[in-house]
């Protein structure tokens, strides 16, 4: 503890690594935003995303079908995780010390650590190779599966904040339980459930292996579920595997078009839960 | 009379409403059972033709149905580790920047910005290395090392841009996000009181960081890096679009290689039989390895330190969902 220059030395020069550690991270990751941002505006107009790709050398031609198809398959995920998901997280707030709720929360924690992978192979080793097809329908069970975890766990800490002392006035007034998770909880829950539905919604639109295994991909507009269908994360990955230059360049655009919608999202469901946070 | 008809219609209701929030908690302890179930019961054929030599041979040869993971399975830990090997330095600094020595106006937008990085998804990141730090890595770098450093193993053979080193640093840039949040969090966890007493003990910044910050958010900062090998672990479309998908045991960091999802991506359009079980196999060892880890992940993060005020153990499981990736 004597020589105070040599400590102060000492930690100036830690410091300075901490700093530079923290540069080069913060740079590395606004190089990736930049190049995205940067080479995905050359290609971004409104026929790029309207119109169907066209075949190789073809000028034009754009990510129409792949939008389509990953809002219908994100939609579809939605429409089946977020029913079962809310009411999955209703019964383990209102049976927080149940076998099956600890049964539950710990399943829930293990989806969420499963990689999407193994989920997409399971969705297409039990789905697709016994439907005998890649379909829309297959893509958003498998979506529906990574959005589980998510929708339910943080449904779960939403509900937890609604006060005990209010659902005890609200069962003091006579409401029996369902009355007061329909009146009282889920509407003082309303926009957290919400955050948390964005969240997954935005996580799911960028999954590329459950969605590949699952609905594989296609050149044209979507015309049923049950036929291979196309989605901006897996034509960004044939895009980008491909040899051919101005396909690359499709896929700078819609990469583009992918992380401005799942920044937005993010930003949104942070805002949205700074807004409720402060309210109460 | 009337209220006592509401009443008991209610009651009916009420049991039914209870039965099917109960249904749907019993659903998603089913989904993870029938996942965990349905894929080992498909990747059984291929475990009984193999056996441990699945783990021990390396010979992946689908037309004379012949399935050895080796390549696979060192090439997986390999990228995951080194990514581990780069990302931890660079994200510990970068949490301890942004928690320690920050003043609070500038630390909540960067964090939020680091965070949100989080959320980027993996295709996104193999755009990024396949386009931008592939021809940088082939170039500039590599070229500088084949040339002053080729005489060492790890480094020989031509830089192809494509291979084992650039899937290990597009997979640390991918979980650097992830770190720093959860070691942030931890690090701004340890209380002020602690940090005050050794400031008034005269100690330098360095010194609190050092001997109280670390020491006491150990458990948090190694759960979270944990996490971080499980996401590497399981990533998928990034690596297979950086790795070269050559199912050979890497010679050097410039080599192709293969992982285990990166060959199931390559593989399962065309897999029937027990080609098909063999990859599925490999899923069920990836779900296995990845529960694992991130079952120790959660015991440290959660492990409450002496010192520390407890957090809420809810909240930081939210911290652990995922939020891009796949």
């Amino acid at each position: 503890m004597k020589n105070i220059q040599k400590r102060k030395a000492l930690g100036a020069l830690f410091e300075v690594l901490c700093v530079l550690a923290a540069g080069v991270a913060i740079m590395v990751l606004a190089l990736i935003l930049y190049y995205v941002f940067r080479r995905g505006v050359a290609v971004v107009n409104f026929s790029f995303l309207t119109s169907l790709p066209t075949p190789v050398g073809v000028a034009g031609g754009g990510i129409g079908n792949a939008l389509i198809g990953s809002l219908l398959m994100v939609g579809l995920g939605a429409l089946i995780a977020v029913p079962v998901c809310i009411a999955g997280a209703i019964y383990l707030d209102q049976n927080p010390a149940s076998k099956l709720a600890a049964y539950a929360r710990f399943a829930t924690r293990v989806l969420s650590g499963i990689p999407s992978m193994v989920v997409g192979l399971f969705v297409f080793s039990q789905l697709v190779l016994r439907t005998g097809h890649y379909s829309a329908l297959a893509g958003g069970v498998a979506l529906s599966i990574v959005m589980a975890p998510v929708i339910t766990l943080s449904a779960e800490e939403m509900l937890r904040l609604v006060p005990s002392s209010q659902r005890e006035a609200s069962m003091a007034l006579g409401a029996t339980k369902q009355q007061t998770v329909f009146r009282l909880i889920l509407p003082g829950a309303a926009g957290g459930l919400i955050v948390g539905v964005m969240l997954a919604v935005a996580l799911a639109a960028g999954q590329t292996a459950p969605v590949l295994l699952t609905a594989l991909t296609s050149r044209f507009w979507l015309t049923s579920l049950a036929q291979p269908t196309a989605s901006l994360p897996v034509l960004i990955y044939h895009y980008a595997t491909s040899p051919f230059a101005d396909w690359q360049a499709h896929a700078w655009g819609a990469a583009l078009v992918l992380v401005a919608v799942i920044l937005v999202l993010n930003v949104t469901a942070q805002v949205l839960l700074g807004l409720i946070n402060r309210r109460r | 009379m009337q209220e006592i008809r509401r009443a008991s219609y209610s009651g009916t209701r009420e049991g039914l409403f209870h039965y099917i929030t109960f249904l749907a908690a019993l659903g998603l302890v089913a989904l993870v059972l029938g996942i965990f179930f349905l894929v080992t019961m498909q990747a059984a054929p291929a475990w009984r033709a193999f056996g441990f030599s699945f783990l021990t041979t390396s010979i992946w040869d689908p037309m004379h149905n012949e399935f050895g993971a080796v390549p696979a399975l060192v090439g997986t830990v390999l990228t995951a580790i080194l990514a581990l090997v780069v990302a931890t330095p660079l994200s510990v600094g970068t949490a301890i920047f942004l928690s320690e020595m920050l003043p609070q106006r500038l630390r909540r937008p960067l964090s939020f910005m680091v965070e949100l990085l989080a959320a980027v998804p993996s295709v996104v990141y193999g755009l990024w290395g396949l386009f931008v730090l592939a021809p940088w890595l082939r170039t500039g770098v590599g070229q500088f090392l084949t040339d002053h450093l080729g005489f060492l193993p790890i480094f020989a053979g031509p830089s192809l841009g494509i291979g084992v080193l650039t899937s290990s640093l597009v997979l640390a840039i991918m979980v650097l996000p992830t770190i720093t949040a959860i070691s942030g969090e931890v690090i701004r966890g340890v209380p002020t009181g602690l940090r005050e007493a050794m400031y008034a003990l005269g100690a330098t910044r360095w010194e609190v960081i050092t001997r109280v910050i670390l020491p006491t958010s150990k458990p948090g900062i190694v759960g979270a890096l944990l996490l971080g090998l499980g996401r590497a672990i399981g990533e998928a479309i990034a690596v297979t679009m950086v790795i070269g998908n050559a199912n050979l045991l890497p010679r050097s960091l410039f080599a192709p290689a293969q992982t285990m999802a990166s060959l199931i991506v390559n593989e399962f359009p065309e897999a029937f039989d027990l080609h098909l079980s063999a990859l599925l196999l490999l899923a069920a060892l990836l779900f296995l390895i990845t529960l694992a880890i991130n079952i120790i992940a959660a015991w440290f993060v959660h492990r409450p330190s002496p010192d520390a005020t407890a957090t809420d153990k809810e909240s930081v499981w939210a911290r652990l969902l995922p939020k891009g990736g796949g």
